[in-house]
């Protein structure tokens, strides 16, 4: 360090000083630590020699089961809806985008539980819409698997739009102009020239939707009630567990921890570093 | 899962509709305070943490506000949640003074764990003090849509009933009872506790949910509720006790006994409680 030559200046000192900072890696550390140490719990107090058995109960493969299921119809459903909400926000100017925008995102930080309640009050047999529903077709929504994908989707989407949109505003027009000018319809454009262009946002922001989907609690138990095979996905079964049997909690949380692992993982993997 | 900040006794708002209760219990408890210890003051005085069962919670704010109001040094700490979460932190080391479990299995892990106060023990009860009952009902909107009357109406096709998951202590009763009952009922849901079934009941989205009398009676008319002689065979019993790693035991017992007082069970008793 105090062989810098006058010239070069920070340039040099800064390719000298080349080992990482100790005053960052501290902190790093102990946020990756933070992060870690409770899933290192579960891993240390799992029940390990009834595993096996626990695992492979019929009760938790059909909450896995549910679980998977619901949060990929979830997701589909969210790619659906969401990604043209996500090109409006994006591509087009109407009164209220802004306000339409902030709305999208308020599933991100209100708590699940209040979107479970709001969608009760809504959507439930006794509901603003639920009653016409259940008058007009007789179909009630809460305590069915429809219930859970709702509650999913309601809180998952806005992970996906905002992927989406964000995918979308970082990708380069100029295609889309030149298409236009060729001659090209507005939905052909969209088609075959921005939705292949944003595909990596869409495929990240699916496996954001998808992951939260997996892990939805608060609003699920709200709104679609708690039945083994019918609405009791794996977040709900490892909170009834721990209320008797913690063991079962910690076994649950285990499969639930490396189900979801696995999906990022592959999925990071093959969408958002490829890039 | 559910935090549970202890909470201040004075500052609970009880919610509406059950402000009755509590408010006549500090009237009641005030004025034999001022007779039985008129201006000489009983010397208690400090600071006492109660941590009691979530279906309580009424009773216990009122209680804990005339206790107050009764002893003026005495600061009162309430702490209301699950019964074996507040075992559970109990037997971590929580500060608990009085500990209130809406069942005997419950009161029992805290025995086998840090275990009860000895002195206080040897005077009410190993295993703790009895000191209310709560019994099932059958919870109904108020209209009763689907013309529930019995257990058996339950079993109805179309008929939709929502229990308390078996895990948590209303659910077990309520195995007990549809046990007992020989009925057999599919409800389409199994809530986390009884307050969850009894929500679904008062918003109409189940035709029936067995609930305690305690809820209906906290409910405030937005349920109905009926008997069913079945019930008899799963009554649940709510002992209270002081945890060995009390600080302030002769507080505690103090408290204890404002409860089982008379005035206490007539609290209890109009929360819909019986009382031994």
């Amino acid at each position: 360090m105090t062989t810098v030559t006058p010239r070069r200046g920070w340039r040099v000192r800064r390719v000298r000083s080349g080992r990482t900072p100790w005053i960052l890696v501290v902190p790093a550390v102990v946020g990756v630590l933070f992060l870690v140490l409770p899933f290192a719990g579960l891993l240390v107090r799992a029940p390990w020699p009834t595993m096996g058995a626990r695992v492979t109960d019929p009760a938790v493969l059909s909450a896995l089961w549910l679980s998977l299921s619901t949060a990929s119809a979830a997701t589909a459903v969210s790619l659906l809806f969401g990604v043209p909400l996500a090109w409006l926000l994006a591509r087009t100017r109407f009164p209220g985008r802004r306000f339409v925008r902030a709305l999208v995102t308020v599933p991100l930080v209100i708590p699940p539980v209040v979107g479970g309640v709001a969608l009760l009050l809504v959507l439930g047999r006794n509901g603003l819409v639920g009653r016409y529903l259940d008058a007009w077709f007789g179909l009630t929504l809460p305590f069915t698997p429809t219930a859970v994908v709702i509650a999913q989707v309601f809180v998952a989407m806005p992970f996906l739009v905002i992927s989406v949109e964000g995918a979308l505003r970082g990708a380069d027009r100029r295609y889309e102009e030149a298409a236009a000018t060729l001659g090209a319809s507005r939905a052909t454009v969209f088609a075959r020239v921005t939705l292949p262009m944003v595909l990596p946002g869409i495929a990240a922001g699916a496996a954001l939707c998808w992951a939260r989907a997996l892990g939805e609690f608060g609003a699920t138990i709200t709104f679609a009630g708690n039945f083994p095979g019918t609405t009791q996905t794996m977040p709900l079964a490892v909170y009834i567990a721990m209320q008797r049997d913690p063991e079962a909690a910690i076994v649950l949380s285990l499969v639930l921890l490396l189900v979801s692992l696995a999906v990022l993982v592959t999925l990071r993997e093959r969408w958002v570093n490829a890039r | 899962m559910r935090e549970t900040a202890p909470r201040r006794a004075r500052p609970v708002r009880p919610a509406r509709g059950v402000l009755a209760v509590p408010a006549a219990a500090l009237l009641g408890l005030t004025a034999c305070g001022a007779q039985d210890t008129a201006g000489t003051g009983d010397g208690l005085s400090g600071e006492l943490t109660v941590l009691a069962a979530a279906s309580l919670t009424d009773v216990f704010t009122g209680i804990a506000g005339s206790f107050e109001e009764e002893h003026p040094g005495v600061d009162v700490t309430l702490s209301f949640a699950g019964s074996s979460e507040l075992a559970q932190q109990i037997n971590s080391g929580a500060p608990a003074d009085v500990f209130a479990s809406a069942n005997t299995s419950t009161m029992a892990q805290v025995v086998q764990g840090e275990g009860l106060d000895s002195a206080w023990a040897a005077e009410h009860g190993e295993n703790g003090l009895v000191f209310a009952t709560n019994t099932l009902r059958i919870a109904v909107p108020p209209d009763n849509p689907a013309g529930i009357g019995s257990v058996a109406d339950l079993a109805e096709d179309g008929v939709q009933v929502a229990f308390c998951a078996e895990d948590v202590p209303c659910g077990a009763a309520t195995r007990t009872a549809m046990e007992a009952s020989g009925v057999q009922v599919t409800p389409v849901t199994l809530e986390e506790d009884v307050r969850a079934v009894l929500t679904k009941v008062e918003l109409g989205e189940v035709d029936a949910g067995l609930v305690y009398a305690s809820d209906v009676i906290a409910a405030d008319g937005r349920v109905e509720g009926l008997d069913f002689p079945e019930a008899e065979e799963a009554v649940n019993d709510y002992p209270i006790g002081v945890p060995a790693t009390s600080e302030a035991p002769g507080l505690a017992a103090a408290f204890i006994d404002a409860v089982t007082s008379q005035t206490g069970s007539a609290v209890l008793d109009d929360a819909g409680f019986g009382t031994p």
